[in-house]
């Protein structure tokens, strides 16, 4: 029980302020930028009700394909309904879709990704072939095929994403799990004694998840996309919900003369993918390996 | 107790190893061998017997490609022997380790920066260690850690900090701190300090000494320079292409090796002092590839000695002093040839 006196002792070092890393997140440009955007869409969906006074459904043919005015910022669409109204309503909708669409397959095809790379054998085999079977068809083909025979509505989209994009997930889990299960420290841990369930969850997850997490971000704008392209195509949200996907498809008839109605909804896809896009891209630089260095 | 030098097999050993081989390919299905040609396997190990004493510091020293490092996974339990067998303080230890027989044995790898993970602090690491092997109570587990930071020569305040706050010879402190958190029967040091600075090597080396000589720890340190062993190990065990061939105390090692091979990795470590030594026994080129070994003496490509009787005999290790083995047919006649300058002081 007696303390070595090492005579070389390195000096012990003191423990920098944790505030420096978070210095370090507020500095990454990228990822402010796409927070901002993204929160204040988020913002902007959650408090539709109380930005606007029309209701989103309620037709008004009075005043139907009016242009911008001081009444209708955005002006109205063929029922009169306030553009502005339905594109709040409608990012409740496509955020939430997305969002949500998100966590099934990420962890459906994290947990099965992760579990093929680190244990390998047959059960990777088995995974991988499965995910290659899925990875043969285009993601449109699959998901606008399997909404069509689970018919339009959001369970079949959540399901119709699930089935198509847990592939991503797997890929990328199980190529991150055969570079750690490698690293030393992984193999230090079982000579330590610990369980593979251990080993998995304390010790590598946190050190993997994040390229999974950085995937996502892109993968919530592929969802949208997709929920805002079945919408169009008359496969997605059923009307007269507001949805960005079928506000496009109702506006195009007016593309000529009120070509708002189309073009409004199509940006608003497009800040949403801008602002995830830059939240994946800042989320990377901040988590990834090489920087934690 | 003091006879026992004279019968080897009655000697205390923390480790033993006996007859162990490691093959690696060669064609595991029917399928295999029929879709591609004649089966090529690689031997890592080929027959190696080893015991370390308890409280002994010994070395292995090789080439790269030598098997050093197959030797280190299968002792840890983290590759399994092609044949063979493992024993850690008097029991066989099976194959596939489980909490108690991994914990005998641990290890303290090359590099550090891939040994310790980024997202655990070193408070953690310890504590998680300390609790699943219920080395001590609960309640002791922070006075334990600091206990063991110290003794590598750490203070109590790094228990908060990450890996990555550390430099490389820190980080090397914290995977031993690791490694006897443990109470491990053995230590086993896979070049751990080829990866750091030389001025930071010294350090590491003392530390290993110091710790042998406070914790009575037994240490198979792994090296592929002679040299850095030269004032740690009681004893060498030197190896090439899968084999040991040569094993000595370490004074009796570095003055008259019985083995060319050894004899030339002395002759390899560069002096300060002479001339470089220039008496025939200079390595030429690079070790055979282990997957053609040469017949007879698996060394005489490339050994000064070399004759008719080494291409067509592979002699196997026998001893040729007091505690010394060789695998050498010229054993003898290398002994009559001195070492032009036995190595100066040089750590």
């Amino acid at each position: 029980m007696t303390t070595v006196a090492v005579a070389t002792a390195t000096r012990a070092m003191r423990r920098p302020a944790r505030s420096r890393s978070l210095r370090a997140w507020y500095r990454n440009g990228t990822l402010m930028a796409g927070l901002v955007i993204v929160g204040l869409l988020v913002l902007a969906a959650v408090l539709a009700p109380w930005l606007t006074p029309y209701d989103p459904i309620q037709q008004d043919l009075a005043h139907a394909l009016e242009s911008p005015s001081s009444a209708h910022w955005l002006g109205t669409d063929k029922y009169g309904r306030d553009i502005l109204t339905r594109l709040l309503y409608g990012a409740r909708v496509d955020l939430r879709i997305g969002f949500l669409a998100v966590l099934i397959p990420f962890v459906i095809g994290s947990v099965l990704g992760a579990l093929a790379g680190y244990f390998g054998g047959w059960f990777d085999t088995l995974v991988m072939r499965v995910v290659d079977v899925f990875f043969a068809f285009p993601f449109y083909v699959l998901v606008i095929a399997l909404v069509f025979i689970l018919g339009a509505g959001e369970s079949s989209i959540y399901l119709a994403i699930a089935a198509v994009s847990w592939v991503s997930y797997a890929k990328i889990m199980r190529g991150e799990l055969l570079v750690a299960k490698k690293q030393d420290y992984v193999v230090a841990a079982r000579l330590g004694g610990m369980s593979h369930t251990r080993i998995l969850v304390r010790h590598i997850g946190p050190n993997v998840l994040s390229q999974a997490l950085i995937y996502a971000m892109s993968d919530i704008v592929m969802d949208i996309l997709a929920i805002v392209t079945l919408g169009y195509l008359g496969l997605g949200i059923a009307p007269p919900t507001a949805e960005w996907g079928s506000m496009i498809l109702d506006g195009q008839e007016f593309i000529t003369t009120q070509w708002l109605q189309a073009t409004i909804p199509g940006l608003a896809v497009v800040v949403t993918s801008l602002g995830l896009s830059l939240l994946g891209d800042g989320l990377s630089d901040q988590l990834s390996p090489e920087r934690r260095k | 107790m003091s006879t026992a030098v004279q019968e080897p097999t009655l000697e205390p050993s923390v480790l033993r190893v006996s007859a162990l081989t490691k093959r690696y390919g060669g064609h595991s299905s029917w399928l295999s061998r029929l879709t591609s040609g004649p089966s090529v396997a690689l031997k890592a190990l080929d027959g190696i017997d080893l015991h370390l004493r308890p409280g002994e510091v010994l070395a292995l020293v090789g080439e790269s490609g030598s098997g050093k490092s197959t030797l280190a996974k299968i002792l840890v339990g983290s590759a399994t022997p092609t044949s063979g067998e493992v024993s850690v303080a008097g029991q066989p230890a099976p194959a596939r380790r489980d909490k108690e027989s991994s914990r005998r044995v641990q290890m303290v790898f090359q590099d550090p920066y891939s040994s310790l993970n980024p997202r655990i602090t070193v408070g953690k690491m310890l504590s998680e260690l300390l609790l699943l092997h219920r080395i001590v109570p609960r309640s002791e587990v922070r006075a334990e850690s600091v206990r063991l930071l110290n003794l590598v020569g750490l203070e109590e305040d790094v228990l908060g900090a990450y890996p990555s706050q550390f430099s490389g010879g820190q980080r090397q402190r914290l995977a031993i701190a690791r490694a006897l958190a443990v109470r491990p029967d053995v230590l086993i040091a896979d070049e751990p300090v080829s990866a750091l600075d030389v001025s930071v090597q010294a350090t590491i080396l003392e530390l290993f000494a110091t710790l042998r000589s406070e914790l009575g720890l037994s240490i198979l340190f792994i090296a592929h320079n002679l040299a850095v062993v030269q004032h740690l190990a009681d004893r060498v065990a030197v190896m090439y292409l899968g084999r040991i061939v040569e094993v000595a105390e370490t004074s009796a090692l570095f003055s008259a090796p019985r083995h060319p091979y050894t004899r030339a990795l002395i002759d390899s470590i560069p002096r300060m002092t002479e001339t470089s030594v220039n008496d025939g026994f200079e390595l030429d080129g690079e070790p055979p590839s282990p997957y053609d070994v040469p017949a007879g003496c698996r060394f005489h490509p490339r050994c000064p000695l070399a004759s008719e009787v080494c291409r067509e005999n592979d002699p196997p290790l026998l001893t040729v002093g007091r505690a010394h083995e060789s695998a050498c047919l010229k054993a003898d006649e290398l002994a009559d040839i001195p070492v032009p300058n036995a190595p100066q002081e040089h750590a």
